[in-house]
């Protein structure tokens, strides 16, 4: 397979959020009402949108510390629900392009993975630490590292989760489907012309 | 050691091979799918995708275009009355335009539900590998063709490659043997499949159908039954090309009726599963033991015999106690009680299981005994402008609305109601559609009862559920 055209992901950058809560699910990420839509675009404006008027101004993405924030920090079992492809979009084109959590509902991860879009876990002392640290000074850069396995901030080097199969997949540029379906080349066009219709 | 080429192979294997473009390192294999078909609702995004890659759609003339869900039944005339409707339409007009894809609009006098369409157009030929972003795409499977329904991301993936990243699938042969009961329908056979078998008893698997009963069974019959294959769990479902097949597709638009004919008849039927292939599975079904099926319950595996009685939770195995103490809640049903006799709001005849024209023959003979109950609503909305056509042709909307049945435009309509067309409170509709799932029918709260369209017109006429055998 040649690797020239696919995005390797081995770190990701970036100031912070921290949406505390467990059991987050995609409707509270992205309300269903929302996805009567013709493209992704819009998504991004309504990423928490219910939760959001329900704080009055209070809820984190509206924070103006945590503006401009690329990685979201968050609790257990974060995406759980539908499989809609909508919730990453959405907190995508809000700006997040990486999550630090205690862990991961299993299709939204899936779904994260095939956007680029790196989810790690944290023991939850870490998970704790990192949360009040960034709460303190959200200003400070967080990296996490795929490649190195950590998560990396003022609180320290953290030892970070993420299955092997996914890290490589984000390492070696191969989370992006479309592009492996590409890589096959000619031999695409072979297989149609070798039909019979 | 044996040969593999020189093995018995299923129709499965045969069109599974004959597609695969490589094996990815994932285990997967990429697959090219020969005929990509589109609608409004899941392809929008797929596009915005490929612009945002700035790539264009690799193969435009395997790519096939209708407006289904969204199309209101009544008025039709543009812009639509829904904004997001008219936006979504527009939305399709505008890709098909620009990337060169052909679109059957309305105006054709080819539009029609996505699943209707394909096969009528003869667009649907045995060996092909379908894809199309929609669940109930294994309706194709009735050719001999493997179909598959896929997510926005892998409609997008077809724009761009023509091709996607799937695991092989086991294969099931489901033989339904012996001969089907009067008044017993090809909806009351997959029904009675999916009752047997569960919603996930499909989960891996590719469903063959054959035996006496899908010898006989017209394409039409055959489509019903594929349709609902994903409801079992299936992620695809097939019947073996034969003659019935190739007489069907005949003369149809993309199969011109020409000197080559003959030949590509003749490498269809040559698809058909091989005497002593391997499957992973076979399953044997009784039809005489089939009867006239009623969903009572909240998915398609909720579903018994017209003269039998709603399951009591303690009745039913450990594992399904839950759902059934749910799905009662849900439809506030009496367990115990006999399913015959439960009264109906609204009928609806119509979708891409049952909107074909055998189907409204088969309904109008029963709307022909009687006159829709006081109180119920029952509409009837061909599956395609071609099926409306050939409606009028033979007089049968006439036979409706002298019935006291609404005669609609084509469309999706009250199958998952994402037109005007929608359930309101707790209405009950007895329903020839595929899914009873909560709030299917566009009401959060709305109960759908699902069987054949013969017992959808009787249930319309009684007010309630009724035997169709009893009619006439
Ligand atoms: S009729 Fe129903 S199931 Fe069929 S394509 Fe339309 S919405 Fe889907």
């Amino acid at each position: 397979m040649s690797n020239d055209k696919l995005t390797k992901i081995d770190s990701v950058k970036g100031t912070g959020c921290v949406v505390r809560g467990d059991d987050i699910d995609t409707d509270r990420i992205i309300p269903a009402r929302f996805m009567k839509e013709i493209t992704f675009d819009t998504m991004g404006e309504h990423a928490f949108e219910d939760a959001r008027l329900q704080a009055k101004g209070q809820h984190p993405l509206d924070d103006e510390r945590f503006a401009g924030a690329g990685i979201l920090i968050v609790g257990q079992n974060f995406g759980c629900g539908s499989s809609r492809e909508h919730a990453p979009q959405s907190l995508m084109r809000f700006g997040f392009n990486g999550f630090i959590g205690g862990s991961f509902a299993e299709i939204f991860f899936g779904n994260c993975t095939a956007l680029g879009l790196p989810c790690v876990t944290l023991a939850d002392e870490d998970l704790i630490k990192l949360m009040d640290s960034v709460e303190l000074d959200p200003t400070q850069e967080i990296t996490i590292d795929v490649a190195g396995n950590k998560v990396r901030c003022r609180a320290g080097d953290l030892e970070a989760g993420i299955p092997t199969g996914t890290r490589q997949q984000l390492l070696e540029g191969a989370w992006d489907a479309t592009q492996v379906l590409l890589d096959a080349g000619d031999q695409i066009e072979k297989t149609a012309a070798a039909l019979p219709y | 050691m044996t040969d593999r080429n020189a093995r018995a192979k299923s129709l499965f294997e045969k069109v599974w091979d004959a597609h695969t473009v490589r094996e990815l390192p994932s285990g997967q294999t990429q697959l090219l799918i020969g005929t990509h078909l589109i609608h409004e609702v899941t392809s929008p995004q797929a596009f915005a995708m490929l612009r945002e890659l700035n790539v264009p759609v690799r193969f435009p003339d395997r790519t096939f275009a209708t407006v289904d869900h969204i199309i209101p039944t009544d008025d039709q005339s543009r812009p639509f009355s829904d904004e997001l409707a008219e936006a979504m339409m527009s939305e399709l007009e505008r890709n098909c335009r620009d990337h060169g894809i052909t679109f059957f609009s309305p105006q054709s006098g080819t539009q029609g539900i996505v699943h209707v369409i394909g096969p009528e157009l003869g667009l649907t030929q045995p060996g092909m590998t379908i894809a199309c972003g929609d669940s109930h795409t294994a309706t194709h499977g009735a050719f001999g063709a493997i179909a598959f329904g896929i997510g926005t991301s892998q409609v997008r993936d077809l724009l761009v490659s023509q091709s996607m990243a799937i695991a092989p699938l086991k294969v099931r042969r489901i033989n339904v043997t012996g001969k089907l009961p009067p008044g017993v329908y090809a909806k009351d056979v997959i029904l009675a499949i999916i009752r047997k078998l569960g919603v996930n008893g499909g989960v891996g698997y590719a469903y063959e159908y054959g035996g006496e009963v899908f010898d006989r069974m017209s394409m039409e019959e055959r489509m019903t039954v594929c349709n609902m294959s994903i409801e079992g769990g299936a992620r695809c479902g097939y019947v073996n090309p034969d003659q019935t097949t190739v007489d069907y597709l005949r003369g149809r638009r993309f199969v011109p009726d020409d000197e080559n004919f003959a030949a590509k008849a003749e490498g269809w039927l040559e698809l058909a599963s091989d005497d002593g292939c391997h499957y992973d599975d076979v399953v044997t079904i009784d039809a005489s033991m089939i009867e006239p099926s009623v969903t009572w319950g909240i998915h398609p595996g909720h579903n018994l015999g017209v003269s039998e009685a709603i399951p009591t939770p303690n009745t039913v195995p450990d594992d399904e106690r839950v759902g059934v103490e749910e799905a009662l809640e849900y439809m506030d049903f009496v367990a115990g009680a006999s399913i015959a006799g439960t009264p109906i709001d609204v009928a609806f005849i119509g979708s891409c299981t049952n909107g074909r024209i055998s189907d409204l023959r088969e309904a109008a003979k029963v709307a022909k005994t009687g006159h829709v109950k006081d109180g119920v609503r029952a509409l009837v909305v061909p599956g395609s402008r071609a099926v409306q056509k050939q409606a009028e042709d033979e007089g049968l909307p006439e036979i409706f609305r002298a019935a006291g049945f609404d005669w609609r435009e084509p469309g999706c309509s009250m199958c998952l109601a994402m037109n005007p067309d929608k359930l309101k409170g707790r209405e009950v509709c007895a329903s020839s559609s595929n899914r009873n799932f909560k709030g299917r029918q566009g009401s959060p709260s709305g109960r759908t009862l699902l069987m054949s369209p013969a017992m959808v017109a009787a249930a319309a006429i009684a007010g309630e559920v009724t035997d169709v055998r009893n009619v006439g």
